[in-house]
């Protein structure tokens, strides 16, 4: 089967601005979290689970990383953890729910809240530039071979931060297995990959698998 | 001579596709070629010595080889000009600054004289640390890029010097720092870009067996029992003599040798007197290997780290500390202090292990020891970490990133 719109693989690179906002304690955090860009949440949370994917174990974002580690707060950490970005497709919600856990947790711990971090939070954004690859695919493959070809980056654009730009639950491979080539089930199979327990290799090499399953088209 | 004729280079891009993936570099060839034929120029004050001058022989031909026009020039300076460049350079760093205020003077004039010898008629200028920083005085306005790449923490200078800087700095159109912690607040946009290693270089290259076991028996080590290593210059701010320490308990529980290497005590009597009070906490200890080794020891020393069970680096202060970057490329577990730019290379748990004494030190080496599977776990996951962020290739993309930035709002 072919397309009627291709695939366009696309690379994006990523600069890391630094802000001026610096969280010296909880309390500290909780006012910049309010305060910080769109582009300072997507660093710490979307770009982050990025930046750290070779880690399948125990890192989340850079926020519960830093209330454990700087804060020494292991229970406040694991709620931040527990945000999934997969079930965000805006910011502001995503950005409502960490000054929710935040706030929450200064206001029934004030002491522990206002103590000083071991280190200092420093808020940093994505600044991203996107750049078409070249080569694009029709057929499922064309997608195969394309995808052999990403690397980490492309892999990101595509797979991670598509949610926001797509504001969808989902992401761009999903969404065009599904409605260029019909491939309902294996765009859905493709969305269920967990970025979390994998490297962005492993979520390569499972698409493979999934797309070597497909009987011949 | 003013313009810098880079060092002979072996490695082309394609050789760092068997250890990047082949992927990676022709995405590094895709946001190139969108420069098109912009044009780069990068200044500093040295070709030789030093991390700038390392980094920028290494960066220079790679972005040469992408089809980028780069020409990198060199300030030029009395012996005068860069006993004040040394001592804005610590003065910033948060030492203080003790010459008269002549030097200020002293400083512009030779900017002048260096505005008249060079050029500046390249798409992006890029002038490396506080030397040649009042060179934006020849920034003409007709469209080229202005960026300001500082190596140094500027996170508590001197305020008389900082303020005699800072209105130079202001006018670019952007900063780079290795590390947030190193930044301060400007009115222009800062980027981070940090520190890299070159993984073929004679430092990090792999090595044969054969060749590592040389070095071992060329410096009296037992390659059969652990080797605890810390490479750094013999300098109070790298607490070699904790390191002794630390290595002292771990001994009570294991039967490991511990190497401490470097230099800089041949050039420099503090460091003369430090390694002379390293070896009298070492005492007649036949497992503690002090060597200090001379500059071109490169080799030597990665076979040190590659031969070595655990690296340390149980540093007071540190600028990033790319000895860290150099063990973790190596797939060591890593310990280290959690201060400078190490915290952001050793992810506690998770790509080495944290500590903020000796005591902590040498709990956390015996808790590898004791762990050898944790241990391995740590060293592969702080390998794939310096892969995506502090190999040379990353810095050259962060360069092209920064370029297709500027260039898309022109």
């Amino acid at each position: 089967m072919k397309a009627s719109t291709p695939f366009q693989f696309v690379t994006a690179s990523y600069l890391v601005r630094i802000g001026n906002q610096e969280s010296t304690s909880l309390l500290g955090l909780q006012h910049d979290i309010e305060n910080c860009s769109d582009a300072s949440i997507f660093y710490h949370t979307f770009q982050s689970l990025g930046r750290h994917h070779f880690l399948t174990e125990g890192f989340s974002n850079d926020f519960a990383e830093w209330v454990f580690s700087a804060c020494n707060r292991p229970a406040l950490a694991e709620q931040l953890a527990s945000l999934d970005i997969r079930d965000y497709v805006s910011l502001a919600d995503l950005r409502g729910d960490l000054r929710r856990i935040v706030g929450d947790y200064c206001q029934a711990s004030p002491r522990e809240s206002q103590q000083s971090a071991f280190e200092s939070f420093y808020f940093c954004e994505t600044v991203e530039e996107e750049v078409p690859l070249g080569f694009e695919a029709w057929t499922l493959q064309e997608f195969r071979d394309g995808l052999n070809k990403l690397g980490h980056a492309s892999l990101q654009f595509h797979f991670i931060t598509s949610r926001l730009r797509l504001r969808l639950r989902s992401n761009d491979f999903s969404q065009w297995l599904a409605k260029e080539l019909g491939l309902k089930d294996l765009g859905r199979q493709v969305d269920q990959i967990d970025v979390y327990t994998n490297t962005l290799d492993s979520v390569r090499a499972r698409m493979l698998e999934l797309i070597e399953k497909e009987p011949l088209q | 001579m003013n313009q810098v004729q880079t060092e002979v280079r072996t490695n082309k891009l394609d050789d760092y596709a068997g250890l990047l993936g082949g992927a990676e570099i022709a995405e590094l060839r895709a946001l190139a070629s969108r420069l098109g034929e912009r044009t780069v120029q990068m200044v500093n004050s040295t070709s030789v010595g030093g991390g700038v001058a390392e980094m920028l022989n290494r960066i220079v031909p790679l972005m040469q080889e992408l089809d980028l026009v780069v020409r990198w020039d060199l300030i030029t300076g009395g012996d005068d000009f860069f006993a004040i460049t040394k001592a804005f350079h610590n003065a910033l760093h948060g030492g203080r600054y003790d010459l008269p205020d002549e030097g200020f003077q002293t400083f512009l004039a030779y900017t002048e004289q260096n505005r008249t010898r060079l050029q500046f008629d390249s798409n992006f200028v890029v002038i490396h640390d506080p030397q040649p920083a009042a060179l934006i005085e020849s920034r003409d306005n007709l469209g080229a890029h202005w960026i300001w790449r500082c190596h140094i923490d500027l996170s508590q200078p001197d305020p008389k010097v900082w303020e005699f800087l800072a209105p130079f700095i202001h006018r670019y159109d952007a900063a780079i720092f290795s590390s947030p912690s190193f930044a301060r607040r400007l009115s222009i946009p800062q980027y981070l870009f940090y520190p890299s290693i070159d993984p073929l270089s004679d430092k990090n290259r792999e090595l044969e067996p054969n060749a590592i076991a040389e070095v071992l028996e060329r410096f009296h080590i037992d390659a059969r029992r652990p080797i605890l290593t810390q490479i750094s210059r013999f300098d109070r701010l790298k607490d070699p003599i904790g390191v002794v320490r630390a290595y002292q308990i771990v001994k009570r529980y294991f039967d490991c040798q511990l190497v401490l290497a470097g230099g800089g005590a041949a050039d420099d009597p503090e460091g003369e007197a430090v390694l002379a009070e390293v070896r009298e906490a070492a005492g007649k200890d036949a497992d503690i290997h002090i060597l200090d080794l001379p500059p071109w020891s490169a080799v030597e020393i990665n076979a040190l780290q590659r031969a070595s069970t655990i690296i340390i680096q149980k540093s007071l202060r540190e600028g990033f500390g790319l000895t860290v970057t150099e063990g973790l490329w190596k797939k060591k577990p890593v310990v280290a202090a959690a201060v400078g730019g190490i915290p952001t290379q050793v992810i506690h748990k998770h790509t080495g292990l944290l500590a903020h004494s000796i005591e902590g030190t040498a709990y956390q080496i015996r808790f590898l020891l004791s762990n050898p599977r944790i241990a391995q776990r740590l060293g592969e996951q702080g390998h794939e970490h310096v892969r995506e962020h502090f190999l040379i290739t990353s810095n050259v993309r962060r360069y092209l990133t920064l370029f297709l930035h500027f260039q898309k709002h022109d």
